[in-house]
């Protein structure tokens, strides 16, 4: 059968010899879609290709722009708390530093009041001690007279002599007197 | 089950006899414009079909394209994304692949041009009623390929000046001896075969493919319809069917792939001719 089909092809047609309508129309086809490929299809399709890659390379250098936008925020942003962080421990040692130097300075003055009072204290005290000893002057005087004059008195009458100690010592007492009043 | 056929076909000359497919399959008797250069049979006709075929839906997408990048949407509809496959692939796995984004780019009207035409035409070859492929006459696969080779030879001096030539026929770093059978063969294999090989590698696969349809289904027809079969032999019917179903099948794929070879081979020409050194 095989050798039929070769055999009619030899008599009939030789199909690796092209006929010119053949070839004419092969050629139409070609040149008009050549051209229409060429003209119409590709440079649509490319400018289409074109766009999106530029669109898409437009997003993503929006997004990198945003990106570092933040990064340098969130940098910022950290800086900052660096900052007050830095700040606020600047204040507590400040803080901390005044609250010794005050305590301090209200320790010198409580230990100064206290000398104070201890020292006014101190003259009330001998003050007192003076006007006691003035008043028990006074006293053991008066007494010493009451005393002297009961002991004196039983023999004021009799001795003269005793009479004149008697003078002798008032004397003396307004002596002393004096000079406490002078003083 | 050949030799029946054999045997059946030469058996007789009745109307009910198996006719075995003949060459004259592909060349019709003409419709139109009968004796002119310009003269269609049937084969031309399935051509043009395919040639405003490819023009609506091109110019379908092109429009599509040209609405997206006009309205800045970037993202694109279903329709146009099927457009942008078709074309990315001769643009990427093809063009871009072999020559790089710049040559692959400049040489992509052709190569899209010849993918497109021979996918076109080859697939004619198992469409129902056309059931003839437009690349299965010498005349288109001969223009196809001699496109490839003006270009590819375009390409090399356009880069190397008559350097190609020299390039191509004296490849460096042979003996000088032995360049009187190098240069024979060099010009041989470049110059001539690459063309005819193209043109013919396409052409008779898509004869041998409608030969086998033909075979196939026209079996299938005489066993179930011919007097001269009779009783459980009828059965072969079911079995020729089958196998020009498969064929079929085999036949969508072959038009792609020839397809996909023909624009490899042009792709890979130019690149050759581009190449700094054999």
């Amino acid at each position: 059968m095989i050798d039929s089909i070769v055999l009619a092809a030899a008599e009939a047609e030789n199909p690796l010899l092209p006929k010119i309508p053949d070839l004419v129309w092969s050629s139409v086809v070609f040149v008009i879609l050549l051209t229409f490929f060429w003209v119409k299809v590709l440079p649509n399709f490319k400018k289409t290709l074109d766009a999106r890659t530029e669109a898409i390379e437009g997003r993503l250098a929006e997004a990198e722009r945003i990106q570092a936008e933040v990064a340098t925020q969130t940098a910022d942003i950290a800086k900052a708390q660096e900052n007050s962080r830095a700040e606020a421990s600047a204040i507590r040692e400040q803080a901390r530093a005044e609250g010794v130097a005050i305590l301090a300075e209200l320790k010198e003055q409580a230990s100064v009041e206290a000398a104070r009072i201890t020292a006014t204290a101190k003259q009330q005290i001998e003050a007192e001690r003076q006007a006691a000893l003035v008043s028990l002057r006074a006293e053991v005087g008066s007494l010493a007279i009451d005393l002297a004059s009961a002991v004196v008195g039983a023999s004021l009458a009799n001795d003269k002599v005793a009479g004149k100690v008697v003078d002798d010592f008032l004397a003396e007492l307004e002596a002393g007197d004096k000079a406490g009043k002078k003083k | 089950m050949i030799n029946l056929l054999a045997t059946v076909a030469h058996a007789s000359s009745s109307g009910d006899a198996f006719e075995p497919p003949t060459i004259g399959e592909f060349f019709p008797n003409a419709v139109l414009f009968q004796g002119t250069i310009f003269e269609m049979n049937r084969i031309m006709m399935i051509r043009m079909l395919i040639v405003v075929l490819l023009i609506v839906i091109f110019s379908l997408w092109a429009g599509s394209f040209k609405k997206a990048y006009k309205t800045g949407k970037v993202v694109p509809s279903r329709f146009q994304l099927m457009g942008e496959i078709s074309l990315n692939f001769v643009r990427n796995s093809i063009a871009h692949e072999q020559l790089g984004k710049k040559d692959g780019d400049r040489f992509l009207p052709l190569l899209t041009t010849i993918f497109f035409i021979v996918l076109g035409m080859n697939i004619t070859g198992i469409i129902p009623t056309l059931n003839i492929a437009g690349t299965s006459v010498i005349g288109l696969p001969l223009v196809l390929a001699l496109a490839a080779y003006v270009t590819f030879i375009y390409a090399g001096v356009k880069k190397h000046g008559l350097g190609f030539f020299k390039n191509s026929l004296f490849p460096a770093g042979v003996p000088v001896a032995f360049y009187i059978l190098v240069t024979p063969i060099e010009f041989l294999s470049t110059f001539i075969l690459r063309p005819v090989t193209l043109a013919l590698r396409l052409m008779m696969n898509m004869i041998a493919g409608h030969l086998l349809l033909v075979l196939c289904f026209s079996a299938t027809q005489f066993f179930f319809t011919s007097s001269l079969v009779e009783g459980a032999m009828r059965l072969f019917g079911g079995g020729t069917f089958l196998f020009g179903f498969a064929f079929t099948l085999f036949e969508i794929l072959v038009a792609f792939l020839q397809a996909y070879v023909f624009t490899l081979l042009t792709t890979v020409y130019i690149q050759l001719a581009m190449a700094d050194e054999h």
